[in-house]
């Protein structure tokens, strides 16, 4: 019988299939980051001098440095979100890159782990080529700002995660759409990205602060311009928490889906 | 072990079985909801032979084999496969193990060389003698020349050699093949035949499935006839045929058949089956299956698999 566990069984054995997966993207790296990292930019660019000049200084900063610090969160969460569902799932059930994997020495939780972490490593990728774009455009503050990149990389973790439960549990690619509609997008508008969370009503404030992008951006914006963040242990732990959830619970939804 | 060292063959041509088992099953159950889709299973496989599983679709053949695989775990029974206990320990398992699936999945971002290369890294294997494995199974599966090409530019038939040949990365003492000639070209079939007689030859252990009765009589040792989730029947094919059917059969098809069916006539003595446009007439005397033909055409042919199979698992259509 099955041995029954609460936690996933974890272990290095994930490496292969984030390799895959990085090998892949080694081969079709011009319209990834077009697509994954151009799009982000262009809001940056024309939000930021169009809308910018218009509004002068947010939340004591200039809009432009504002924006980009919320920008680089944001596109991690996209980009994250984006890979561990239609990709992940053109991988599990299209092309059964997962079933082949699991006739190999791999374990349902071995192939989740690595996809999370692969799509985590899409996510560093994107907000660290916009950081570099901010840092060029003089937005950024500072060497503090490589903490970002950590950071990032749990962020990423964490929204792949969630994301892939939806994954898990996904007939086709409909599904998504209603997840980026009705899930991401509103966090997107609503956790302190484009303006500050303090402007929207205490009861909108106290839900969106019970989710993980709120964090992610307390605690990136003051890295990016320079400025020491604070509450960064409370921060850290809700994203923790999440990636933590994310990990454990579509794991087990992957393997009720491919080992019936 | 070399793909080209031809380990156990005796001097007669014979090859010597060990009587090792590669596979215990006792007592094994899949229950899908309300459904069983496999009822006590019992089933021990020897080390070198091979084995075939035969049955109707629905009949069980493929979760058994995912079973034994490790992939889906059983709702009762013990299942032992190259010494350790599945699913308990099947990941080890299956360091020594091959999959052939029934529908390739290779990866569609990956040229031919690459797709071993990467399947070859899940096994955790690199540096040179990975390299030279990867051009030994190319050379295997007659592929050394598309190295490089993509696999949508492969035909079935090479899909399915790049696939076999994928099973073969990590060397597996034993080789699971879910349908491996289904929808290949007769002489794709031949091709696939000859290389898994090379793997027999080797000394690894074998355990197909297949619709294709005279795929099962040319390549297995041993085969079990599987209905409703439950072995009917395992032995040798020569057994299976010679235990279950007449020596004698023939066979009227299509307006023969019908007309046979429609007049009188005298049973006593011989056996009679209809399936789909085709009468079976089996009898343990010649001259009175000739008598009982009339004057309506017929060919004559020895006993085969594919009588025992539809005599132990019925006439009427799976789907």
């Amino acid at each position: 019988m099955e041995r029954v566990s609460l936690l996933p069984r974890l272990s290095l054995r994930f490496v292969p299939v984030w390799r895959r997966n990085l090998r892949v993207w080694r081969k079709l790296m011009g319209p990834s980051i077009v697509g994954n990292f151009g799009e982000p930019l262009l809001y940056l660019l024309a939000l930021g001098y169009g809308f910018g000049r218009m509004v002068g200084e947010v939340g004591g900063l200039p809009y432009m440095m504002f924006l980009a610090s919320g920008i680089v969160v944001s596109s991690a969460m996209t980009a994250a979100s984006f890979e561990a569902m239609y990709s992940a799932f053109t991988r599990m059930h299209m092309q059964q890159t997962w079933v082949a994997q699991l006739h190999a020495p791999l374990e349902v939780e071995d192939v989740v782990l690595g996809e999370v972490l692969w799509a985590a490593t899409k996510a560093l990728i994107n907000s660290a080529a916009i950081l570099l774009v901010a840092a060029g455009l003089g937005l950024v503050g500072g060497w503090r700002a490589l903490w970002v990149l950590p950071v990032m990389l749990l962020v990423g973790v964490c929204f792949a995660s969630l994301a892939m439960i939806v994954t898990a549990l996904a007939r086709s690619y409909d599904v998504f759409t209603y997840y980026f509609t009705l899930v991401l997008t509103p966090m997107l508008l609503l956790s302190g990205v484009f303006f500050p969370l303090q402007t929207l009503p205490p009861a909108i404030v106290a839900i969106v602060q019970l989710l993980p992008l709120a964090h992610a951006v307390e605690l990136i914006r003051p890295l990016v311009v320079g400025a020491e963040p604070g509450n960064v242990i409370l921060h850290l732990a809700v994203i923790a928490v999440y990636a933590s959830a994310g990990v454990v619970i579509s794991s087990r939804l992957v393997a009720r889906r491919l080992r019936h | 072990m070399r793909l080209d060292q031809l380990s156990p063959v005796a001097a007669n041509g014979q090859r010597a079985v060990p009587q090792d088992a590669v596979v215990r099953a006792r007592g094994v159950v899949k229950r899908y909801g309300p459904r069983t889709v496999v009822d006590g299973l019992d089933l021990v496989i020897r080390a070198g032979e091979c084995f075939g599983l035969l049955g109707p679709n629905g009949a069980g053949k493929t979760t058994t084999l995912r079973m034994l695989m490790g992939l889906t775990p059983p709702s009762a029974g013990s299942i032992e496969v190259l010494g350790l206990p599945v699913p308990a320990q099947a990941r080890e398992m299956r360091r020594r193990a091959g999959v052939v699936p029934q529908f390739d999945n290779l990866d569609p971002d990956f040229t031919v060389a690459e797709n071993l290369a990467t399947f070859a890294s899940y096994f955790g294997l690199k540096g040179p003698a990975l390299k030279a494995r990867i051009a030994e199974l190319l050379e295997y599966a007659q592929l050394a020349d598309r190295a490089d090409a993509a696999i949508q530019a492969l035909s079935g038939g090479m899909k399915r050699r790049l696939t076999l040949a994928r099973a073969l990365i990590n060397d597996p003492a034993l080789l699971v093949l879910d349908e491996p000639t289904t929808g290949l070209d007769p002489q794709a079939r031949q091709h696939i035949w000859e290389r898994l007689r090379r793997l027999l030859n080797q000394g690894r252990t074998l355990i197909l499935t297949t619709h294709y009765m005279e795929e099962a009589e040319r390549l297995c040792d041993r085969a079990a006839i599987m209905d409703h989730g439950r072995i009917v029947a395992c032995d040798s094919p020569v057994q299976l045929i010679r235990t279950h059917i007449e020596p004698h059969v023939i066979e009227l098809r299509a307006r023969d058949a019908d007309v046979f069916l429609a007049r009188p006539h005298d049973f006593s003595g011989v056996r009679v089956e209809h399936v789909g446009e085709t009468v079976l007439l089996y009898s343990a005397d010649r001259e009175r299956l000739i008598q009982a033909a009339g004057a309506l055409p017929f060919i004559q042919r020895p006993a085969n698999l594919e009588d025992v199979f539809l005599k132990l698992t019925g006439r009427e259509l799976r789907e």
